[in-house]
């Protein structure tokens, strides 16, 4: 059903530490294993040891150079995946229904049997986090590992999505936004958390952590006032050179 | 946005054809018999050749059906149900007068009202995405619709009311093209709002080596350097050719003229319309 909930009882969503992630991509990889293993159609890769190498993924990895007003230049590392959003526009604008927000959790799906691969919830989501599969020909997103999180069979530790389960330096958090107490909602609150392009009023679920403001100053060495410069120029041979080759016309 | 050849087809050719079956419906011309079935013919080849090229794109037309569940949220969904009932009420009043003589007034009126709203919908199926901000715009709209009366009536030998509707139809692709051009300075998103971080932020590296789906489908910028060219193009093939074609004696080669080049003019319009939109998705990737 295309109209969505009013509310939903939990808000099921990602943190994700743009301070923390260092772009190793494994997020990117254990996403596509586990996704290309598990609930729904596999994501299919085209040409993959050829010329025109091409696969479907439900969360991209890029790079951002940013150049504040002062200070030096920062390289952000910067996943992104579906966003689970309140008003999600990829779910009202689907003409069969497949497209829909779990009123439970929030966590927004594609029935991939009703699917008809018109496009049209891509076209509607700013984000990019829908890719039609090449071969399936249905809609593929981020499911939240629907099929991890409520899954016995898995050990508990393993009951988060597998791009928050695998993330070495955990920039990458899952829990319940509908809950102001849950891990998730206190780490938004204390850094700041972010929606993405707010003004396309979407009012994501997912929230991102902006990068923690850098050390400012020149030198912070404590001690490099009482430390001498150990030497002025070259002695020895390498001065007699130097000193030599001064003298020689074009030199300095 | 790409480009692609069966939506660009659909929406010349049943804007078209829906265009005609308007005037058939209000009674211009007054047709019955074979006339009536000639007129009807090519109004139903263009507006079902035109929905029948749309199902090329999707991914899997056998569940086409399903698109009639979802009228309550979804454009697409109300689209197909305008175009089943502008169709099936068009059928049964051209069946009356093609076979029966008989004119039923009312029938015709509601099938030139669905015919008019099915163009409308398929218009706010693209004026309703706030992530293209070129066609978010109610100049969309306006745009589509008075494309199809225009090529309606011109279709339907209606010169009188064609050679108003060209002009009106002309000046509201150019008001799109105008408006347009703004819009998307004007929907104020950037890679700032995108990525949430603040001062001087530049693509550094894309996630991936290759092309995907989202730069296939969302970013497209072939041909946007002859975007000028084309547009005058488009202008003159789709409206200034056809206005003079009217304005002269009255001629059946003419007239095929007239329709052959106004169709020209408009594939070529809305093959801007897609490749000159810019999705929001772009600026992820440093590109619009």
């Amino acid at each position: 059903m295309t109209q969505l909930p009013e509310t939903t009882t939990r808000k099921l969503g990602l943190v994700i530490d743009l301070d923390t992630c260092v772009g190793c991509h494994a997020c990117v990889i254990s996403c596509k294993g586990w996704n290309t293993e598990n609930y729904g159609a596999p994501l299919s890769d085209t040409d993959p040891y050829g010329a025109d190498p091409s696969g479907t993924f439900l969360n991209r990895v890029h790079s951002y150079e940013v150049t504040p007003e002062t200070g030096p230049a920062q390289l952000v590392h910067f996943p992104k995946s579906c966003l689970h959003c309140d008003d999600a526009p990829c779910v009202t604008v689907c003409p069969t229904g497949a497209s829909y927000k779990r009123a439970d959790d929030g966590i927004v799906l594609v029935n991939e049997s009703a699917c008809i691969g018109c496009g049209l919830c891509a076209w509607a989501c700013p984000y990019g986090a829908r890719e039609m599969d090449p071969v399936e020909k249905v809609m593929k997103k981020c499911t939240l590992c629907v099929d991890r999180i409520y899954n016995e069979n898995l050990p508990e530790v393993d009951r988060v999505p597998a791009c928050v389960r695998t993330c070495p330096s955990g920039a990458r958090h899952f829990g319940d936004f509908a809950d102001p107490d849950s891990h998730v909602s206190r780490l938004s609150a204390e850094r700041g958390g972010m929606d993405l392009m707010p003004e396309m009023g979407t009012r994501p679920v997912n929230k991102y952590l902006p990068p923690r403001p850098r050390d400012v100053g020149g030198d912070i060495d404590i001690l490099a006032p009482f430390l001498t410069p150990v030497t002025d120029g070259p002695k020895g041979f390498l001065g007699w050179l130097d000193r030599a080759l001064s003298t020689l016309p074009g030199g300095n | 946005m790409h480009p692609a050849p069966s939506v660009i087809w659909f929406t010349t050719l049943s804007g078209l054809g829906f265009g005609l079956l308007f005037w058939l419906g209000l009674g211009y011309p007054v047709v019955t018999g074979w006339a009536a079935f000639a007129f009807f013919t090519i109004g139903y080849l263009l507006a079902v050749g035109g929905l029948l090229a749309s199902t090329f794109h999707l991914g899997h037309p056998e569940r086409a059906l399903r698109a009639f569940t979802q009228w309550h949220t979804s454009w697409l969904s109300r689209e197909a149900w305008l175009a089943v009932s502008a169709l099936v009420v068009m059928a049964v009043y051209g069946a009356g007068l093609v076979f029966f003589d008989n004119r039923i007034n009312g029938l015709g009126w509601l099938g030139a009202a669905f015919s008019l709203g099915t163009v409308g919908t398929t218009s706010m199926i693209y004026a309703q995405l706030k992530t293209v901000p070129r066609w978010h715009h109610w100049s969309t709209p306006v745009m589509f619709m008075t494309t199809a009366l225009a090529g309606g009536a011109l279709l339907a030998g209606q010169s009188r009311f064609a050679l108003s509707l060209l002009a009106i139809a002309g000046t509201a692709l150019l008001g799109h093209w105008m408006a347009g051009d703004r819009q998307f300075g004007a929907s104020g998103t950037t890679l700032n709002t995108a990525t949430g971080l603040p001062g001087q932020v530049r693509s550094f590296a894309p996630p991936h080596t290759g092309s995907n789906y989202l730069l296939r489908e969302f970013v497209y910028v072939v041909g946007r350097k002859h975007a000028g060219r084309l547009r005058m193009l488009a202008l003159v093939l789709g409206f200034g050719v056809p206005i003079l074609c009217l304005v002269l004696p009255f001629n059946h080669w003419l007239a095929a003229v007239a329709v052959l080049s106004h169709i020209a003019g408009i594939a070529t319009g809305r093959w801007l319309f897609f490749a000159q939109a810019e999705h929001v998705v772009g600026l992820y990737y440093g590109k619009r």
